[in-house]
């Protein structure tokens, strides 16, 4: 494998992917194609490749996920031998698991129908509104003889006007939908879709619509609602929540929107979810705290105690052991003879020692805020994305008016802001990665790869904010930065994700393998 | 908000036909607001204690369940040291055609059979589960302490 058209068409097959195999991906291939990711190939970024760090995944619009729903209410309708709403019920019931229905269904038929609160057939007693001489409604204590009222076979019978507000309050205050029960205390019947028919009218039978739509796609396992505000558009993806250890299933929804399938957080390649989730939680409890004790302590020489000088001179004494020290050069007080209040000892070996074993004792500290700073940084990047981008298409418009070029032409600029954007994501992800990883060869390849990938976004984003006079002689090296980046970025990813996969990483604490295990299994 | 039929039905039913052992009376200038008492059931750790509580019907009442709390404090692995109350019926089993008494005479049972497995006070539960006759003798004492008229 000597070129990278090579590496880019040696795609795996998704079954592959899946599974377990193809470890001889390895360190070989790894620098072959390191030191030379020409520009002579960045044709190929542009074709639709699919990466190992790719996965399948489909995108669904409303109707179809509604029609999808329809299609195996009916298929499980006929197998069944049930009117297609009971059937939708029941399939509602046991959370679209088809085969669990079929099953149960086939081997104890009265009690799935009991369960599902369709008791007895639906079909001989047709839902429908009534008066009822001598009744009295239980929740409004509303009576007279032309009072409408209605009841399912359960027979708690309450006044049509009662029963609709129950519905309306429990479809648009609680959201609920497909398991709403009989208003009666303590019946288990729920409310089926023909009864719902006669009592549920104008907007709320919309509503009632789209959350029925919206639990199917929550009780599938292989279905995900796009997180993206407003987005009315659901995920297929076949990676299961127990695979999530080895792979990190970005996907793309049709509103632009990359998000991962396994916990639906913005795409966080190439870190995955548990150790995306176990970052944020550090961070959110540490990095602060963390900053103002590098910024504003230091440890007690002797035990170690984290110690803020808040005044007073360089004498200190430590509360916990009595340790007397200089706040300077953490030197042994005593030492310091005649020059109290004075020192000039950073030289001296008493010091240098307690200065060392100071830096040893925050090491971890410092790493911790090494990784985070850098994270946070283009963290903050990725939040100025919208700016970038409108302050892109203004550069656009301002190049095409003082040099003559067309919108075409200055096209580049988008696909460098976009680059720009992306990459900056990925390497945000990368040093929560490279915080958790355990050091050996693979680290040091990872971190070169991570390097490589920093130098090449920091070069073309300094190219990025360049006059506007002088950007139309760059364009060339700007669009070959720009493939460069997005070479660069892939290369990180297919390497990670290979490696991922075959399980070839070995992460800084053992916990946080079995706290993987403990969040995803 | 005027007072609804369904209300005024049930306030007149609590007066005209008490339920022994609980009281709730409406305050004369919000008519949703109720003084409730409930006198602990025998055979129960809280048995001769009569517990205070405040009862609220809100605007959507009886579609949703009414807010109860506690104000007598007491040692139930179910309920808080603010008084709130962990049960069922006041939250996903409520059915509007359950009414004060009713909910009223849960709570009732509730303070008969603790549950601590669904417990809302922690650390009674914990104690519940520990060492049950020492919880119950705790409670016996809250009782004498906080709840005797």
């Amino acid at each position: 494998m000597d070129s990278d058209d090579d590496f880019n068409s040696s795609q795996m097959s998704d079954e592959e992917f899946m599974g377990d195999q193809d470890s001889d991906m390895s360190l070989g291939d790894d620098s072959d194609y390191q030191d030379d990711v020409g520009f002579e190939t960045q044709d190929k970024d542009i074709k639709p490749t699919k990466h190992s760090y790719e996965v399948e995944f489909k995108v669904f619009n409303p109707a179809e996920i509604q029609s999808h729903q329809d299609k195996q209410v009916e298929e499980v309708s006929s197998i069944l031998g049930q009117e297609p709403e009971a059937t939708a019920i029941l399939l509602r019931h046991l959370r679209w698991n088809k085969e669990r229905l079929i099953d149960r269904y086939m081997e104890q038929q009265n009690e799935v129908l009991e369960d599902a609160g369709l008791g007895e057939t639906l079909h001989t007693h047709p839902p429908r509104i009534e008066q009822v001489p001598g009744f009295a409604c239980d929740i409004c204590c509303e009576d007279g003889e032309d009072l409408d009222t209605f009841a399912m076979k359960c027979e708690h019978r309450f006044c049509v006007d009662c029963y609709k507000q129950y519905l309306q309050t429990k479809i648009k205050d609680e959201g609920e939908a497909a398991r709403i029960r009989c208003p009666g205390d303590a019946c288990n019947r729920i409310v089926d879709s023909k009864s719902l028919q006669l009592l549920v009218t104008g907007d709320l039978k919309n509503r009632y619509q789209e959350l029925l739509t919206r639990t199917y796609v929550d009780d599938k396992e292989n279905l995900r609602w796009c997180p993206a505000p407003n987005c009315v558009y659901a995920v297929q993806c076949p990676v299961k929540d127990r695979d999530l250890k080895k792979i990190v299933p970005t996907v793309h929804c049709e509103c632009g929107h990359f998000f991962c399938f396994g916990c639906s957080q913005n795409d966080h390649q190439p870190a995955p979810c548990a150790l995306v989730k176990k970052w944020m939680k550090k961070c959110e409890d540490d990095s602060e705290t963390a900053n103002w004790i590098s910024a504003n302590t230091k440890e007690c020489p002797k035990c170690a105690s984290t110690i803020e000088k808040n005044g007073g001179c360089n004498h200190m004494t430590c509360r916990k052991c009595r340790n007397e020290f200089c706040w300077m050069c953490m030197g042994v007080w005593s030492e310091h003879g005649t020059s109290w209040y004075n020192c000039n000892r950073f030289e001296e070996k008493s010091g240098f020692e307690a200065r060392d074993a100071q830096a040893k004792s925050r090491q971890s500290l410092e790493r911790y805020l090494h990784y985070y700073n850098r994270y946070a940084n283009h963290e903050q990047s990725a939040k100025l994305d919208k700016d970038i981008y409108l302050k892109t298409e203004k550069k656009m418009t301002q190049l095409q008016n003082t040099t003559g070029m067309s919108w075409i032409e200055v096209q580049f600029m988008d696909s460098a802001s976009q680059a720009l954007q992306q990459c900056r994501q990925t390497l945000k992800w990368t040093y929560a990665f490279a915080y958790y990883l355990a050091r050996n060869n693979l680290t040091e390849i990872f971190e070169d790869n991570q390097k490589d990938l920093e130098m090449a976004v920091e070069n073309l984003s300094e190219m990025f904010e360049k006059p506007i006079d002088q950007l139309k002689g760059l364009k060339v090296e700007m669009m070959d930065k720009t493939a460069y980046c997005n070479k660069r970025r892939i290369i990180l990813l297919e390497d990670t994700a290979d490696n991922l996969k075959s399980g070839r990483f070995f992460w800084c604490f053992q916990f946080m393998l079995l706290d993987m295990m403990l969040t995803i299994d | 908000m005027s007072l609804s039929k369904r209300i005024i039905k049930e306030t007149q039913r609590l007066a005209e036909d008490a339920v022994p052992g609980i009281s709730a009376v409406p305050h004369d200038d919000n008519l949703r607001y109720f003084d409730v008492t409930i006198d602990g059931p025998s055979q129960s750790p809280y048995e001769g204690g009569v517990f205070k509580a405040e009862l609220f019907l809100p605007d959507d009442y009886p579609m949703t369940p009414p807010k109860i709390r506690f104000l007598t404090r007491i040692y139930h692995p179910n309920i808080d040291r603010l008084g709130r109350i962990c049960l069922d019926v006041l939250k996903s089993n409520w059915s509007p055609a359950l009414q004060i008494r009713t909910i009223l005479l849960s709570i009732q049972a509730l303070l008969g059979a603790p549950n601590p497995d669904d417990p809302l006070a922690n650390d009674v539960a914990q104690a519940w589960k520990q060492d049950e006759q020492a919880a119950i003798q705790t409670a016996r004492e809250w009782t004498e302490k906080h709840a005797k008229p």
